[in-house]
């Protein structure tokens, strides 16, 4: 199942922003993520494209574009989302360079489901103000989350094409199961 | 979000209406008069938020990360009240402060009432009647509906006579409806549409519904009617709206028979007073007695407006009772925010109890996808193999009951806790009582039978002695024509101060079953005339 330009548009809308971001780079909004004493990231984008290949099902093609699009879009005008998100994300790859010997992206999948799990994110209580790990949780996972699930395409991983959230129009609920 | 401190929140110069509440009784109040020509000012406790923030609001509703409340802001010190009652009153989760009201978070039903909600104690010997009839209010209700826009089908055969179409069409039903409507008519029940004040059309310059399944508690489209819409209309008619304005007190003259003043307090720490020839009240059944007794004075010592004693009492809600249950199928859930069908063959009862109720089929039973997905834990492959169980198969009808107004539930202050300007918070204390729980009772054996005859497995009722608020808080200063035992008359005028209205679910002197706010709109629309007429 592909993710489109479409699907991020639709998640982007779905945390009231419109299509400007969709133009921009991602060199455009995010800063080199580096901060004093922590490791650094080489790009934002790739982190969470990385990470979304391990929290989006397998079935799930288009990722790149889709994850590059929402995250670049996300915090396009919202630089204390963007500053926490890298802070998250320079947590995550920091983690995987102490405890895994290398980059966040270039860890296997099997090796970055690793690090998730090692952190702890699975009862990890998603906190926009809480730890470290509390913040992956929100800012990360679930981020990526929220946008996979308030697309037509992440609805229809489960059934669903007008999940809530997206503004999908009034044909779906009346719709039967096989029509 | 961003919030406006430096505006203008001084009193204007004597004004004709000081309207105290910005939500749907407010608003239809304060438009209603402005039109006229009046001079209107609206007080509001709450900020004014902006539309565009909606989406945002949206997100947090959605993401369990973000408390319910924290959607339109509510809680905290300015919040504050205690709960005292053998059932917990969830007061805050039930109302929502600032420009539109409860109206921001609700879900949009606006059926009328019945003519025998009008005669309770004429036609059963229970509750008490109204100082006025359906007829009396029949032509507010189709006011109200123009105004707020209402979709409707006229294929309900057991709602009171109408005088003219519903303005938009009706919602179409759902599939989820079309398998319960089977088991319906195996039962001899009747199904219907259910009237919503939600665009179904471009209406009055709103979008129509776009689908986004949020209705509770934000409409990011704006298609779902919320009282702002009135407070702008207002505002073009030259009405002032000052908001984070908490009032204080409502100040009377030395004879005691008029109000000269009401005093708010304002983000910058000051108290104002702002004088007016009327004075609406409007601030729902909990704030409004609040406001009525924090302004005791010498004369007044027990409140204002309080010689019945009545202020505070009869608190009343809609007790909501439910059943879910899976079904073998699909049922397709959470494509839409709102139901689409219910049946109200049971409101119209023959003896005085079981009383009223009204059945609903939701269309959001169960989790939706994003809520399973953010609250399960794992990701990748197993998280959408859980989420997909998890969302599937789901159904569920819910009900409101009539409770009968009892004079142990009431609003009073907790001198022992203050809110963010030092007053007391409301206590609330809340019971259903044995007319409301036979009626619970019959409501979900109704909706059990439906269930089952459909073939789902009933997995969930609720326990008729501890049901839910139906977010309808009612009664807490009742209308009546005697003034020992009322605090309204039936032109929603306090018996004790001339120049004092109420418009408010607090003037209810029943409730009924059905959802309030259209009946909230019509009194109000009716209340304005009054006023008129006394300017």
């Amino acid at each position: 199942m592909e993710l489109s330009r479409r699907d991020a548009i639709a998640a982007l809308a779905a945390v009231g922003i419109g299509t400007g971001g969709v133009a921009l780079y991602r060199s455009d909004v995010f800063d080199d993520g580096s901060t004093d004493g922590e490791a650094t990231l080489d790009d934002p984008v790739d982190t969470m494209i990385a990470l979304a290949t391990v929290v989006y099902p397998s079935e799930v093609s288009g990722i790149d574009e889709f994850v590059e699009t929402y995250v670049v879009g996300r915090v396009e005008d919202d630089e204390t989302h963007e500053r926490r998100t890298v802070q998250a994300l320079t947590h995550l790859e920091g983690y995987a360079s102490d405890e895994f010997g290398d980059s966040f992206v270039d860890l296997s999948p099997d090796e970055r489901d690793a690090v998730l799990r090692d952190l702890g994110i699975q009862s990890a209580r998603p906190n926009p103000d809480g730890s470290d790990v509390e913040r992956i949780r929100y800012y990360l996972v679930n981020e990526l989350l929220y946008a996979l699930f308030t697309s037509p395409t992440g609805g229809e991983l489960v059934g669903h094409e007008n999940p809530p959230g997206h503004g999908g129009g009034l044909d779906s609920y009346q719709r039967g199961p096989d029509a | 979000m961003a919030v406006d401190d430096s505006k203008d929140r001084s009193p204007s110069e004597r004004v004709d209406v000081c309207v105290v509440g910005a939500g749907p009784a407010g608003a239809l109040t304060a438009y209603s008069l402005a039109e006229r020509g009046h001079d209107v000012v609206i007080l509001e406790a709450g900020p004014r938020f902006s539309f565009e923030d909606r989406l945002r609001r949206m997100e947090y509703s959605l993401r369990p990360a973000h408390d319910g409340l924290e959607v339109w802001e509510m809680g905290g010190d300015r919040d504050a009240y205690a709960s005292t009652g053998p059932l917990d009153y969830p007061l805050n989760d039930v109302r929502v402060k600032g420009v539109g009201g409860t109206t921001l978070h609700w879900l949009g039903y606006v059926p009328r009432y019945h003519e025998k909600d009008f005669e309770m104690e004429s036609r059963y010997g229970i509750g008490e009647d109204w100082p006025i009839s359906y007829d009396d209010l029949r032509p507010y209700y189709a006011e109200v509906e123009r105004e707020m826009g209402v979709a409707g089908a006229e294929d309900n055969p057991f709602e009171p006579p109408r005088e003219s179409p519903f303005p938009m069409d009706g919602f179409s039903p759902s599939h989820s409806d079309s398998l319960l409507v089977e088991a319906c008519e195996e039962l001899d029940i009747t199904v219907h549409s259910i009237p919503q004040a939600r665009n179904s059309e471009t209406y009055d310059d709103r979008s129509p519904c776009v689908g986004y399944g949020t209705c509770i508690p934000v409409c990011p489209s704006g298609a779902k009617y919320s009282a702002d819409v009135h407070v702008a209309k207002a505002e073009a008619e030259g009405a002032r709206v000052i908001d984070r304005a908490p009032v204080q007190r409502l100040a009377h003259d030395a004879s005691g028979e008029r109000l000269e003043a009401v005093e708010y307090a304002t983000p910058d720490g000051e108290t104002h007073r702002q004088e007016a020839r009327q004075v609406v009240l409007a601030c729902g059944a909990i704030e409004t007695p609040r406001v009525l007794l924090l302004s005791e004075s010498d004369q007044y010592p027990d409140g204002l407006a309080n010689s019945s004693g009545a202020v505070g009492r009869y608190l009343m809600d809609h007790p909501l009772v439910m059943t879910f249950g899976t079904a073998s199928e699909p049922t397709r859930q959470h494509h839409v925010g709102f139901s689409t069908s219910g049946t109200h063959q049971f409101y119209d009862h023959e003896e005085p109890t079981p009383g009223s109720f009204h059945i609903g089929f939701l269309n959001y039973a169960g989790p939706s996808p994003v809520a399973a997905a953010l609250s399960n834990g794992d990701w990748g492959d197993s998280l959408v193999s859980d989420v997909s169980t998890e969302v599937t198969g789901h159904i569920g009808t819910e009900a409101l009951v009539e409770q009968l107004p009892r004079e142990e539930n009431r609003v009073t202050l907790d001198t022992s806790q203050t809110d963010d300007h030092g007053n007391p918070v409301p206590e609330v204390h809340w019971s259903v009582g044995d007319h409301a729980i036979e009626t619970a009772e019959a409501a979900l054996e109704v909706q059990r039978d439906i269930l089952e005859t459909m073939g789902a497995r009933v997995t969930w009722s609720t326990n008729p002695r501890s049901p839910a608020s139906g977010s309808h808080p009612m009664g807490t200063t009742r209308m009546g024509s005697d003034p020992e035992s009322s605090v309204v008359d039936a032109r929603l005028r306090t018996h004790d101060l001339e120049n004092l209205t109420i418009a408010s679910s607090s003037v209810f002197p029943t409730g009924g079953a059905m959802n309030p706010t259209l009946t909230i709109g019509a009194l109000s629309l009716l209340a304005a005339e009054h006023i008129d007429e006394d300017l």
